[in-house]
């Protein structure tokens, strides 16, 4: 007969599984009974779910739900409710020219925080997260450019690039001196000791700098200038000042004497929108080496 | 029942043990149930406190009128800030980061208050506990005070204890479940006005609570109204006494920090015991047998919020909130007794008193002056941060990359992001200037020079701006690989000075 009766926990009053563990005794507790309900009424709102919202996959599809609601379509309405909240300023950024830019405080901080996050996306690879350039890749932080360092010049420089094919873009090449067989071995290892000294660096001891001068006279100075101070027409660097593009040490200058040199920057007119453009070059004219 | 197994347990010499041990003693007198059958588990009992009147309950009484007016009417208190500020004395905003209180204003970076104020709150808990056990659950905790408060709701509408219990039993009539109905519905009001308060501290009141009304608020508002709602509702209402039984972690705090001269709610069973019916004391002490004052009426376990009899000794359920002794005093007054047979007191005077010696009560101890020298001492530092703190500051971010520039004549140039705070409500002219290297310029990028040449950045009340400033080292000799330097920004209406150091880095 005690099997078949429940058994009740004399302490508790309630019934237990019956099962016995060295005297331990499990009491049955189901769940209560408003925890169970919430269950089912939960089960039943899923229900609601499906209809109102996308649910099943179909072969091609799934049920698109009553309310019409998706979330590609939440994320263009976010997307468009951040243009609308930047639009004014926006307008005003594709409006404006350069200079009304650098000149209204409000409109330069915003310009430039819109450039910061466009030279990491873009520009970033090549110039260095902070524009610090790398060799052969300027720095866009110091006072000296190739190509010019005024808010159009650097416009230009971003839109058309640098000997990318573009018909507006930056040309001239540093040709190929040795590989060209314009200039013999030791005219180029001259000429680069004379190109050393011009800054005021070491040259080799029993070094011909006469001859190295004579060399840049008739070969370099066309584009270098006679002094060596370099011509942002077509931008041949100036070789007297502290920067160097490639370096420094003679066995980079005769590298770039016998191979030339030739990078390319891209031209980004046609693939960034024309304010980015704009927020770029901000952004670059005042990382601290902009002209006025 | 319960109440009977612990007068037997009195019987032994120990009444001031804690309860667990207490429990134990009952095995051991009770002679019944061997040792390793106590119960483990007990079902709640439901506790019908009895009202009472006296000192006690009229100090608690005044305690949940204040505590409670503080908390539903502060969000409604103006304070003139002028134009460029919220006027509500004490407001959390957090959409714009600021901390209102008075004429305290905090930023989020001073957080370190909210730390100071709760080392204060645990030391003044700590404090508390030390002089006078648990004051604090008995009178200003907000469980007790809200539980308090649904008690007073629900004996008006059931009826005081007796009556209450005794309808609970009988078959239930509809007026049983209109009375249980219209207690609930107060219940719910309290609670969602409780809620409703909550959230004024988060937005200008008046306005929300405008938007309450018209159903204009932002959903945040209603779902916190709504949590409150059912927290308060839920715990006040229904868990009550167990909160502070199984769910608050301070009782068992409380029971490791106290010591001996601590004043608990204590029964002076000197004086108590043996306990016997009035009519018998009075035969015993006639016959000059000794003779307790404690007619066992069980007033006291009566008007127990949490269900203690206190005459078991110090209990864990005990929040000393003294109604006992209250319903106590009443009885003595009747029998024309002494009052005092429960009292805020220690279970060593009663020995003293057994002893024939002089009862004390020991205020200035170790632990007491430990904790008021740290309350003195926080507070102090406290008082005087906030008493000193500058209504401005600048933070300085070197740039990582590149870590310094070489210009064409060979100069270096380090480039910074410097955030300038301006904690006044007006907007303020600053200058910055750089010490530390022997021949530098300082140049801020977008910053138009003013008439006189100098570089001024204007921040706007309340508000931060971040400038990028750029700092050439024209120096002949090349500076060290890092060079520390300072950063000076000065108010140029008040020349209020902050300071900032960072480094200029070179090769």
């Amino acid at each position: 007969m005690a099997e078949e009766r429940k058994e009740i926990d004399a302490l508790t009053g309630t019934p237990t599984t019956g099962h016995e563990w060295d005297g331990l005794r499990e009491l049955n507790t189901p769940l209560p009974r408003w925890w169970l309900w919430l269950f089912y009424i939960t089960i039943v709102w899923s229900i609601g779910y499906w209809i109102v919202y996308p649910a099943w996959p179909l072969l091609t599809n799934s049920t698109q739900g009553v309310f019409g609601w998706h979330t590609r379509s939440a994320v263009v309405a976010d997307l468009d409710e951040l243009k609308r909240q930047r639009g004014p300023m926006m307008d005003k950024l594709a409006t404006a020219s350069l200079a009304e830019i650098a000149a209204d405080p409000q409109l330069l901080d915003f310009a430039r925080a819109q450039g910061r996050v466009a030279f990491a996306d873009n520009c970033a690879p090549c110039h260095g997260a902070g524009g610090g350039g790398a060799k052969g890749y300027p720095n866009l932080n110091d006072d000296d450019w190739l190509w010019g360092g005024k808010l159009a010049e650097i416009e230009q420089t971003v839109r058309h690039g640098a000997r990318a094919g573009d018909d507006k873009g930056r040309q001239g090449n540093m040709p190929a001196f040795g590989r060209d067989n314009v200039l013999k071995a030791n005219e180029i290892s001259a000429v680069a000791d004379y190109v050393r000294s011009l800054s005021g660096l070491s040259t080799e001891p029993g070094v011909d700098l006469a001859l190295g001068k004579k060399v840049f006279a008739d070969n370099c100075a066309v584009c270098h200038g006679p002094q060596g101070k370099g011509n942002r027409e077509l931008g041949s660097p100036n070789l007297t000042d502290r920067i160097w593009f490639y370096g420094p040490d003679k066995a980079t200058i005769m590298q770039g004497i016998q191979n030339g040199r030739g990078g390319v920057m891209p031209a980004w007119g046609g693939r960034l929108s024309e304010s980015t453009i704009k927020a770029l070059t901000v952004y670059v004219h005042t990382l601290g080496g902009g002209e006025k | 029942m319960t109440a009977q197994v612990r007068t037997m347990s009195l019987a032994q010499p120990a009444p001031g043990a804690p309860a667990l041990a207490h429990l134990v003693a009952e095995a051991e007198v009770g002679g019944a149930p061997p040792d390793d059958d106590i119960p483990l588990y007990a079902p709640r009992r439901k506790i019908y406190p009895q009202s009472v009147h006296g000192t006690f309950r009229r100090i608690k009484w005044a305690v949940l009128i204040v505590t409670l007016g503080i908390y539903y009417l502060l969000p409604f208190v103006r304070w003139d800030r002028g134009p460029n500020a919220p006027s509500q004395a004490v407001l959390i905003d957090f959409p714009n980061r600021r901390f209102y209180f008075f004429f305290i204003e905090i930023w989020p970076q001073e957080i370190y208050y909210l730390t100071g104020l709760l080392i204060l709150a645990a030391i003044l808990l700590f404090l508390m506990n030390a002089v006078a056990g648990r004051v604090w659950c008995g009178y200003l905790c907000p469980q007790t005070v809200w539980t308090d408060l649904f008690f007073a709701i629900e004996r008006f509408v059931e009826g005081d204890r007796r009556e209450h219990m005794q309808r609970d039993v009988r078959k239930w009539t509809v007026g049983t479940y209109a009375r249980k109905g219209v207690k609930h519905f107060l219940w719910l009001m309290v609670a969602w006005w409780t809620g409703g308060a909550w959230v004024l501290y988060f937005a200008d009141a008046p306005t929300l609570v405008k938007e309450l009304a018209t159903g204009e608020a932002p959903f945040v508002a209603y779902a916190w109204i709504g949590i409150l709602t059912v927290t308060t509702y839920s715990l006040a209402g229904h868990m009550r006494e167990q909160v502070c039984l199984y769910m608050c972690p301070w009782p068992r705090i409380q029971a490791a920090l106290t010591d001996e001269y601590a004043l608990n709610v204590t029964y002076r069973y000197d004086r108590g015991e043996p306990r016997c019916s009035a009519k018998k004391a009075e035969q015993l002490r006639a016959h000059g047998e000794p003779a307790g004052d404690c007619v066992d009426c069980l007033q006291c376990v009566h008007v127990c919020p949490t269900g203690v009899d206190i005459r078991g000794g110090a209990d864990l359920g005990c929040i000393q909130c003294g109604l006992c002794i209250d319903a106590c005093d009443v009885i003595m007054t009747k029998l024309g007794r002494p009052t005092g047979l429960i009292a805020y007191d220690t279970d060593l005077n009663i020995k003293q008193r057994l002893e024939g010696k002089q009862a004390f009560y020991k205020l200035v101890r170790m632990r007491t002056v430990l904790y008021a020298a740290i309350i003195v001492v926080v507070g102090g530092i406290m008082l005087y941060t906030l008493a000193t703190r500058d209504s401005e500051g600048i933070s300085v971010i070197h740039d990582r990359n590149p870590m310094y520039v070489r210009l064409s004549d060979g100069a270096l140039r380090n480039g910074y992001t410097i955030r300038i705070v301006n904690k006044q409500l007006k907007y303020r002219d600053f200058i910055v200037s750089v010490d530390g290297l022997p021949s530098t310029l300082v140049d801020f990028v977008g910053v138009p020079p003013r008439a006189d040449g100098r570089q001024l950045v204007s921040v706007g009340p309340d508000q931060t701006k971040e400038v990028r400033v750029v700092v050439t080292d024209y120096s002949a000799t090349p500076p060290a690989p890092s060079t520390s330097i300072l950063f000076k920004l000065i108010d140029i209406n008040s020349g209020e000075v902050a300071e900032m150091r960072d480094h200029f880095f070179g090769p």
